[in-house]
């Protein structure tokens, strides 16, 4: 018997005491799924949580974008190069190049070390959280693949107003199309960061160190 | 600045090895049980004061999570339902997640055991021809000894979180699922850093000084050169989503990230027990999880991905489902529910005993309340280690208050010990321990059988009484009684019982 059958048959032995072949039947789960939390207001409690994770927020009209992006970049110390999807919004990366910064388009794809020594990276975003203060990338067009939003060590994403709900169970039933067509998702809550060392926090690991988020009010 | 792999015999007992050696071949084979184990732990001042500053701060953090979310016990309602239905129904999740994954371009492998595993995931590493791996979500690889397989093929094999990597250069073992470093304070890891770094890669700043951002750098930059030139990563993984054959990782540091993104190759070694349903139970899991875990609203990374993703990340994932005794404690109806930890560890962090004692006595990469019912039931109880983990627990229960997925500890681990008691009493009756507590409770059953039996004893220890007079009684060289008497100072003996009094002072009322 190869170890699939093997496991497969022990398993079946281990529990034979259950004889309601319906998994559902069997166990019911009594949770209503998808259900938001009642909030006064989702958007500002997220700007409120994101900024707890001692991660930028600021806001801005959809027409001061490209500037917003571009005082970001600043404000987070990046000078010369900046990594950006191939998807992201046109005059975000106009902005970057007339301030003066080398804009490294990912296609075709960079390696590792060219993200490595970039400055910081620019996305868009798929979702946000209020009740955690999580910003989710389903890595689309506008956000790219994993490693774009990885390797730079600094971060400056772009989330809408009306991507924001209030809590994990809307944002998770929102994305299930984007997991279904076979994107990966990152969910980011603040910058990186360890409490390995005396369970005290330190920001600021592996992943961008510093993350700012340009809070748009669409 | 790079650094080439190279064979390192400092420190290494004499061996020249491409990874840091752990203690005890890193097996906790051949170490003592617990109340031997644990003498030697609690002599550790500095490991105790750890200990207890860390899990005090933890479970308070903890606390205050989950004050403030309302429907908390809906959420944990919930999750004990999912993971019952998951385990009540085992084979058709994971023939479900099987075939998820494997339309989403996953390479599917089985483990009977850990030695399978090890192979699998050796024989995928040396087909791609690599020296070195890196790793993430370490667990169940460290209870099947990976990384010293590993060692043995010739690949090195780095771990990446920051506990884990303190462990690792250490020369150390876990002592907690999700801090593994947790029993080592700042000055510690920075004299750890200076002293290996150096030997296994990028060196450690010099001039670096104990403060946490610091120490924090220094793994940064040492762990970055072996991130970016990387092909094959290791990895676990905290959920198996049946129906999109998906996997989740839940992290902080964004080594998981790095780990599952950049290398060409992915191996995930995950128990059979991780599966859930639907991805749509994930928002039950990551409303719980990093609350109960690291006191968090959310911890800093989750990633979710769904097999292969062209243009993003390793380009081919295999995913190895492991039992190593899961099935055995699947078939016990009362030990099974420990098989819907989510491993959060916060049992371990209120536990007292494990306060005091440490990760490291218990014998086992899975310490405190979570250790001592799920270890016996995965390795079965042959060894002596194994039979003394039940013991490890005074029944207090606060595990049982702060478990996310409400494994009642308490329940198992009384009906381990009655395991132990029969086991004890059939196979390993000439172990001299086993002997002398079987004669002691023979002896007790027969005081305590009769009351005349008990009278009997009772004018022992009244004439007893009169010998000793009024003294106390303090250390005594008695075998087993020792034990008690060497911490503790017992009242005179009485010489007069109970019922003496009893009969002198209430005889009028029969």
């Amino acid at each position: 018997m190869d170890a699939k059958q093997e496991i497969l048959a022990r398993i079946r032995r281990a529990t034979v005491d259950v004889t309601e072949k319906d998994p559902v039947k069997d166990q019911p789960v009594n949770w209503t799924y998808g259900l938001g939390i009642e909030m006064d207001d989702v958007v500002g409690t997220f700007e409120q949580k994101v900024i707890d994770y001692s991660a930028t927020v600021v806001r801005s009209k959809p027409a001061g974008v490209p500037e917003a992006v571009v005082a970001g970049l600043k404000a987070t110390g990046a000078t010369d190069s900046v990594v950006v999807p191939a998807g992201l919004e046109k005059s975000w990366q106009d902005a970057m190049t007339a301030a003066g910064f080398e804009v490294r388009v990912d296609e075709p794809q960079l390696s590792h070390e060219t993200l490595d020594q970039t400055d910081a990276v620019v996305t868009a975003a798929a979702s946000g959280i209020a009740d955690t203060g999580t910003i989710v990338l389903d890595h689309t067009e506008d956000q790219g693949r994993r490693a774009l939003s990885l390797v730079p060590d600094r971060h400056v994403c772009v989330v809408k107003a009306s991507q924001v709900v209030s809590d994990v169970p809307e944002s998770v039933q929102n994305l299930r199309p984007s997991v279904e067509a076979g994107h990966p998702l990152t969910f980011i809550s603040g910058g990186s960061a360890t409490s390995d060392i005396e369970l005290s926090r330190v920001d600021g690991v592996h992943g961008p160190r510093t993350l700012y988020v340009v809070l748009v009010e669409d | 600045m790079t650094t080439e792999l190279r064979r390192i015999t400092e420190g290494n007992y004499g061996v020249a090895r491409l990874t840091p050696a752990p203690e005890h071949g890193g097996t906790f084979l051949g170490q003592p049980k617990f109340p031997k184990a644990v003498k030697n732990e609690l002599k550790l001042v500095v490991q105790r004061k750890n200990m207890r500053n860390a899990t005090t701060t933890i479970r308070n953090k903890r606390a205050l999570r989950v004050t403030e979310t309302p429907n908390w016990e809906d959420i944990r309602q919930a999750a004990y339902e999912v993971k019952n239905r998951v385990g009540r129904h085992l084979d058709y999740y994971l023939e479900q997640a099987e075939k998820s994954l494997t339309a989403n371009g996953v390479h599917v492998h089985w483990a009977r055991d850990a030695e399978e595993a090890n192979r699998i995931v050796g024989e995928i590493a040396k087909a791609k021809g690599v020296q070195e791996v890196v790793k993430i979500k370490s667990i169940t690889t460290q209870e099947t000894d990976l990384n010293e397989h590993l060692e043995e093929q010739g690949i090195a094999a780095w771990e990446t979180d920051l506990a884990e990597l303190i462990v690792q250069l250490g020369h150390d073992r876990p002592s907690h699922i999700v801090v593994p470093g947790i029993h080592r304070n700042r000055a510690e890891v920075r004299e750890i850093f200076l002293r290996e770094m150096k030997n296994y890669g990028r060196p450690c700043p010099e001039d670096i000084t104990s403060n946490p951002p610091e120490l924090a750098n220094a793994a940064r930059l040492h762990l970055r050169e072996k991130f970016l030139r990387a092909k094959v990563a290791v990895s676990g993984a905290n959920f198996i989503l049946a129906d999109t054959g998906s996997l989740v990782i839940v992290e902080s540091e964004g080594n998981g990230r790095m780990c599952l993104t950049l290398p060409d190759t992915l191996i995930s070694l995950v128990g059979i027990e991780k599966v859930l349903p639907s991805y749509d139970d994930l928002e039950i899991f990551l409303k719980l999880l990093p609350r109960s875990a690291t006191g968090e609203r959310m911890n800093p990374y989750n990633s979710v991905w769904s097999g292969v993703t062209p243009n993003d990340g390793p380009q081919e994932q295999h995913v190895v489902f492991m039992d190593n005794g899961r099935t055995n404690v699947l078939a016990d109806p009362v030990g099974r529910e420990v098989l819907r930890c989510i491993r959060c560890a916060s049992c371990i962090n209120v536990c007292p005993v494990y306060e005091r004692a440490g990760g490291h006595a218990y014998g086992s990469v899975y310490p405190g309340p979570i250790g001592i019912t799920l270890t016996p039931q995965l390795r079965g109880i042959d060894d002596p280690v194994d039979r003394g983990m039940p013991y490890a627990c005074t029944l207090c229960a606060a595990c049982v208050e702060v478990c996310p997925v409400k494994i009642p500890f308490t329940d198992i681990i009384v009906h381990l010990r009655n395991r132990v008691a029969d086991a004890e009493r059939k196979e390993f009756s000439t172990d001299v321990e086993v002997a002398a507590e079987k004669a002691l409770m023979k002896a007790a059953a027969w005081v305590l059988g009769d009351y005349k039996h008990w009278e009997t004893t009772m004018y022992a220890t009244r004439a007893a009484g009169r010998v000793v007079g009024k003294h106390k009684i303090g250390p005594l060289p008695v075998p087993v009684a020792n034990r008690w008497l060497d911490y503790r100072n017992v009242d005179h003996i009485p010489s007069q019982t109970f019922r003496d009094w009893w009969k002198a002072n209430r005889g009028e009322e029969k």
